[in-house]
């Protein structure tokens, strides 16, 4: 599982002024499914056409599958299939035409292109649409289509630009799904770019975050939360229930016992909302003492630093600035 | 007897079918080189597209007209052509005319251009727009191919339709008049579809030079047919307004004068893409033409009013045939570089 099939070094791209990809440095091991996310205009598509030598690399070094797409790009393009963003096909051709004519690109001969497009048909789904023009495609078939376009050449690693953008909730949680299954299934490396967090969440081994061309953190969700917010306190969120004729003694010593428990920094009341800040896991002894208080406990939640988060934190802030 | 026969022919038939098909077969089996991959497709889509069964009836429906009126002209008893350069009664197809339809030639290279345009103005910018690019460049295949294949394979669709008309015409000559062309006048109009071929691939790459500049069809379309107009429309005036301010009248200047002005009036005049076609095409069509500009009466006197080897003709429009292949490459090695510039997003 650790050997690299993707290796960037010191790459850098620049457009006249502005840099859109700066020194990345970033290895993709064989087998993994890999999000990179970033904002829109983070250099994602960038970094993705300079790995196909679609786009030449200021400087810096790329490999894929052991090439160098700069000097070898027809060598790279055999074993990688490209998602583009926004993928849209010939629509006066039916499906199964569309994807016999990127396996006759591939060199295979119009028999084996349309044996193997019938499969990946089924594969995907589409074997019931297969003969009806791409013009009368749904978004969703069409991604799908998209899919089984990729896999014709039989590749080593899927490069998918964006590939839930314009698909309902549902159907883009589907297609993550779909291509999981299938890249797993034949051993595929995946390496995929969004902005939607949660989606890539569920599926990605591991994530970079991407944010003006410079990828400030990889690996996968937990350790991801676990080196940005080291210095993070816990926050525990509780809610309660207390009449309001009761004097506020009641809450004020409710706090002064809750601060009290070692690794409490720091409580807020905010009507009938508690927030406790803490340097350790603290939600038991914090329950234990509202409720011995005789207050009502309505809910209790930590609040755990997903990839929201880290999303916003790093997103929001660089767009701040 | 007769039942024989139609076994027979139907064993035939069976015969061809199971040709066909093994053709076929043997087709769905073959390795194809990725850029005849693509240029398959391209043919494809062109000949099934509308824009290309209109133009190319419009072509066809006006050549059979013209032929219509050239055998006309041609049968009727007060010739003046072939009275002049007897002989050539097969070259007389494609010039001569009784004046109500300009002669077959002429409509060509009015509407060759247009056809070149149709088929290229979109080569590019369209599967920009349709987001199959990047799809494409994503392929095993070099990037230059695409380009390559879109002109090779508008050139083979736009070739192989001039030399089914020509060839037509030429049928269609055979059996009105009766007379099969000779060596001399088939080299003729073969020399005369090559040509038109040329010419109609300069409209073509240029149109794709614009398709490959323009983000929008309909921009490089409108930005093809501008400088068409321009070419058979304005540019023309614009000589007239040039030649009345230059030229001085024959009757007050010296004879020397007034040639070398209307020397310039006639260079000026081949910049068209448009001149240079039709001066090519009506020395190669009309043997006796010996040249472009004014004979003095001493290089008249004592020669022979005889037709001209094909050599001698070409030899003529030499440097028209040069200059039509010079702008064809050059509009060509233009959108090749801008294409291969073009960053992919």
């Amino acid at each position: 599982m650790s050997e690299p099939i993707i290796i960037l070094r010191e790459l850098t791209k620049q457009y006249d002024q502005a840099i859109a990809v700066d020194h990345l440095n970033l290895t993709i091991n064989k087998g993994e499914i890999f999000g990179l996310l970033g904002p829109n205009g983070a250099g994602k598509s960038t970094t993705i056409l300079m790995l196909l030598g679609l786009t030449e690399p200021t400087s810096g070094e790329v490999q894929v599958c052991g090439i160098d797409p700069v000097s070898h790009p027809v060598e790279v393009k055999r074993k990688v299939g490209y998602l583009p963003d926004n993928v849209r096909f010939y629509e006066d051709l039916t499906g199964i035409e569309n994807l016999i004519y990127t396996g006759q690109l591939n060199r295979m001969t119009k028999k084996q292109a349309r044996e193997k497009a019938l499969q990946l048909l089924t594969r995907v789904g589409l074997a019931d649409a297969a003969h009806q023009k791409t013009g009368t495609y749904s978004r969703g078939m069409i991604q799908r289509l998209g899919l089984a376009d990729v896999l014709m050449k039989d590749p080593e690693v899927i490069i998918m630009d964006e590939p839930t953008l314009g698909i309902d909730p549902t159907g883009a949680k589907d297609f993550l799904n779909l291509i999981v299954r299938l890249s797993r299934e034949d051993a595929i490396t995946v390496l995929l770019s969004s902005h939607y967090l949660l989606q890539v969440q569920e599926v990605c081994d591991r994530i970079g975050l991407f944010v003006k061309g410079k990828l400030i953190a990889v690996g996968d969700i937990a350790s991801l939360s676990q080196e940005l917010f080291a210095n993070e306190p816990f926050r525990i969120e509780a809610i309660i229930h207390w009449e309001r004729n009761s004097s506020w003694d009641t809450i004020s010593a409710l706090k002064q016992l809750l601060l009290q428990i070692n690794g409490v920094a720091k409580v807020d009341i905010e009507d009938e909302r508690l927030h406790i800040s803490a340097t350790q896991d603290v939600t038991a002894q914090v329950a234990r003492t509202i409720v011995m208080q005789g207050i009502d406990l309505l809910a209790l939640s930590k609040r755990e630093h997903g990839l929201e988060d880290i999303y916003h934190r790093y997103f929001e802030s660089e767009s701040i600035q | 007897m007769m039942n024989t026969w139609s076994e027979h022919m139907g064993k035939w038939m069976f015969r061809v079918h199971q040709y066909i098909e093994k053709q076929k077969a043997k087709a769905e089996e073959r390795h194809v080189h990725p850029f005849w991959v693509v240029v398959y497709k391209e043919i494809a889509d062109h000949v099934r597209s509308w824009r290309f069964l209109i133009m190319g009836a419009l072509i066809v429906l006006t050549c059979m007209g013209s032929l219509y009126t050239s055998i006309q002209a041609l049968t009727s008893p007060n010739n003046s052509e072939s009275a002049t350069a007897p002989g050539f009664f097969f070259l007389q197809l494609f010039t001569s005319t009784t004046g109500s339809l300009p002669p077959f030639h002429a409509f060509i290279s009015f509407l060759g251009p247009l056809l070149g345009i149709s088929l290229g103005f979109d080569a590019i910018n369209s599967e920009q727009h349709g987001r199959t690019l990047a799809r494409l460049m994503s392929q095993p295949i070099h990037r230059d191919d695409i380009i390559n294949a879109k002109f090779v394979a508008a050139l083979i669709v736009i070739g192989v339709m001039f030399f089914a008309l020509s060839f037509l015409v030429m049928g269609a000559g055979l059996l009105v008049i009766g007379i099969p062309p000779t060596v001399g006048e088939f080299l003729r109009i073969v020399c005369y579809w090559l040509v038109t071929v040329i010419y109609v691939a300069f409209w073509l790459n240029l149109s794709i030079l614009f398709s490959v500049l323009f983000k929008q069809a309909a921009t490089s379309a409108l930005m093809s047919i501008a400088v068409w107009l321009f070419f058979t429309v304005f540019f023309p005036i614009i000589l007239n307004l040039i030649s009345s301010a230059i030229v001085p009248s024959p009757d007050l200047a010296p004879a020397a004068e007034v040639m070398q002005a209307q020397q310039l009036i006639a260079n000026l005049s081949r910049l068209s893409p448009g001149q240079l076609f039709s001066d090519i095409t009506t020395v190669l069509l009309r043997p006796t033409i010996r040249t472009f500009g004014p004979l003095t009466l001493s290089q008249i006197v004592g020669a022979i009013p005889n037709p001209l080897p094909l050599g001698q003709s070409l030899l003529i429009v030499w440097p028209q045939i040069t200059g039509l292949v010079a702008i064809t490459t050059i509009c060509f090695a233009l959108s090749y570089v801008s294409f291969m510039r073009r960053e992919v997003r």
